[in-house]
């Protein structure tokens, strides 16, 4: 019966609802999970990486975290495909921004565009939604550090601390537990790891299973703003320094 | 022949256009302003081919305004309000029939509390600079400016010096440009100076 309304992006259902939407959006929280951290010295992105056959052969770069400017990254949960083509635009519309203004673009205007785009395919139809949602972590001069999420209806909100993908709302639970506004950015970090390893199914956290992104301020360059992918051996370390492996074996006993 | 002087001054920035209103040899009109506000800080002078000038200084005041609303009431920093212009000129010098305008934008920044003065030309020369003029008044007056000129004049020290520079364009311009107007860019706003 609701087939009728289901082959359709643009058609409202009786109920007064978009499927291919909430699909969409359903499709996400299968996704691995990617949490955003704001702290006062910056902001942590963290990402669960699927774990992928033995023999990929990936050269260890980040499949969820991108770059997009000198002052925003971003984590993806959903489809990898549909976020490339979505970040390849919010880069263009970045430098685009930088070309005629000789300033970065404020965070909330690039989410905007990016969030206008993915709204267009929820209404002019016969395509289907972006099957994404994005975590941007962000600096500029008005508002500093700031995160935001966005999802496949093209809504986005701002948030101190969010997940997305698979199991998003533990870890929200989480993070409403344990969050706090004076958060370094290494106790941030530090958060993140912990709640990840409680989320992810996996018994044994390591740098194959996650991938690991921060934004904050330079300290030798005053207004840079550094972000930083983390390698597998950063990742590694501060795994064993947040000590949940130890936390791990304590419960096993 | 039309003037446009401007003038950065420690706390603000000093603009003054000429009244006339010529076409060929008649003046048209004795109380032309040839210069639009952008938003609250922000105020552009322009000079160039007639119909032109107004064109383009109505669609940059448009688009900026439309920028501030599309932004929640954000406003465009000076530097940020120049270089769109430049751009604009850049991009119109290269189309069929370019603008041709020159414009000088005063300034005033709230997040860093700097004045600016910004002059850019037709072919999408920009510079932020002191004190500038474009046309025939630039000739008369540089040399003015450069001799008087120091940094952090008071506002009255600087209207002081701009009088000095009309004293010098009624002297050698050969036609009579009806007076300027004179607007002063500052943390409070964009207003009139009256008695030029």
């Amino acid at each position: 019966m609701s087939r009728r309304y289901d082959s359709r992006t643009t058609i409202f259902s009786p109920e007064g609802r978009l499927y291919q939407v909430e699909y969409a959006q359903e499709a996400i929280s299968l996704a691995g999970t990617a949490i955003g951290i704001l702290s006062t010295e910056g902001v942590v992105l963290a990402c669960e990486k699927k774990v992928t056959s033995k023999l990929l052969d990936n050269d260890g770069s980040a499949e969820k975290l991108y770059v997009i400017n000198n002052n925003m990254i971003c984590a993806v949960a959903g489809m990898t495909a549909d976020a490339s083509i979505l970040v390849n635009n919010a880069r263009i519309n970045a430098q685009s921004y930088l070309k005629t203004y000789n300033e970065e673009i404020p965070c909330e205007i690039l989410i905007k565009r990016v969030c206008d785009i993915k709204q267009g395919y929820t209404q002019h139809g016969g395509l289907r939604p972006f099957g994404v949602s994005f975590l941007y972590a962000g600096y500029d001069d008005r508002y500093q550090f700031q995160l935001f999420t966005s999802n496949p209806s093209g809504n986005y909100s701002g948030w101190r601390a969010t997940s997305i993908g698979a199991n998003n709302s533990a870890a929200q639970t989480l993070l409403k537990k344990d969050y706090k506004d004076d958060l370094t950015l290494k106790e941030a970090c530090e958060l993140a790891i912990k709640i990840l390893s409680k989320t992810m199914d996996s018994s044994n956290l390591n740098s194959e299973k996650l991938e690991f992104a921060t934004l904050s301020l330079s300290k030798v360059n005053e207004g840079k703003v550094l972000h930083k992918i983390w390698s597998a051996k950063d990742i590694d370390s501060l795994i064993k320094d947040s000590g949940v492996l130890d936390d791990k074996r304590d419960d096993d006993d | 022949m039309d003037i446009i002087l401007g003038i950065k001054v420690e706390d603000g920035t000093i603009i003054a256009t000429s009244k006339a209103a010529t076409r060929g040899i008649s003046v048209l009109k004795d109380s032309d302003d040839k210069t639009r506000a952008l938003n609250a800080r922000n105020l552009i002078a322009y000079t160039g081919e007639s119909g032109d000038t107004v064109q383009f200084a109505e669609f940059i005041q448009a688009n900026i305004q439309l920028y501030s609303m599309r932004e929640n009431d954000i406003e465009l920093s000076p530097k940020a309000t120049a270089s769109f212009v430049r751009n604009q000129l850049a991009t119109s010098l290269r189309s069929r029939k370019p603008y041709q305008v020159n414009v000088l934008i005063a300034g005033y920044d709230t997040k860093t509390d700097t004045a600016s003065l910004n002059w850019i030309d037709y072919l999408g020369t920009q510079v932020e600079l002191p004190y500038g003029a474009h046309g025939y008044a630039a000739f008369y007056a540089n040399s003015l400016l450069d001799k008087h000129y120091r940094k952090n004049m008071k506002i009255e020290e600087g209207l002081g010096l701009l009088k000095l520079c009309l004293k010098e364009l009624e002297t050698r311009m050969p036609i009579d440009f009806k007076g300027v107007y004179v607007k002063v860019v500052d943390k409070d706003g964009i207003r009139s100076i009256e008695g030029y």
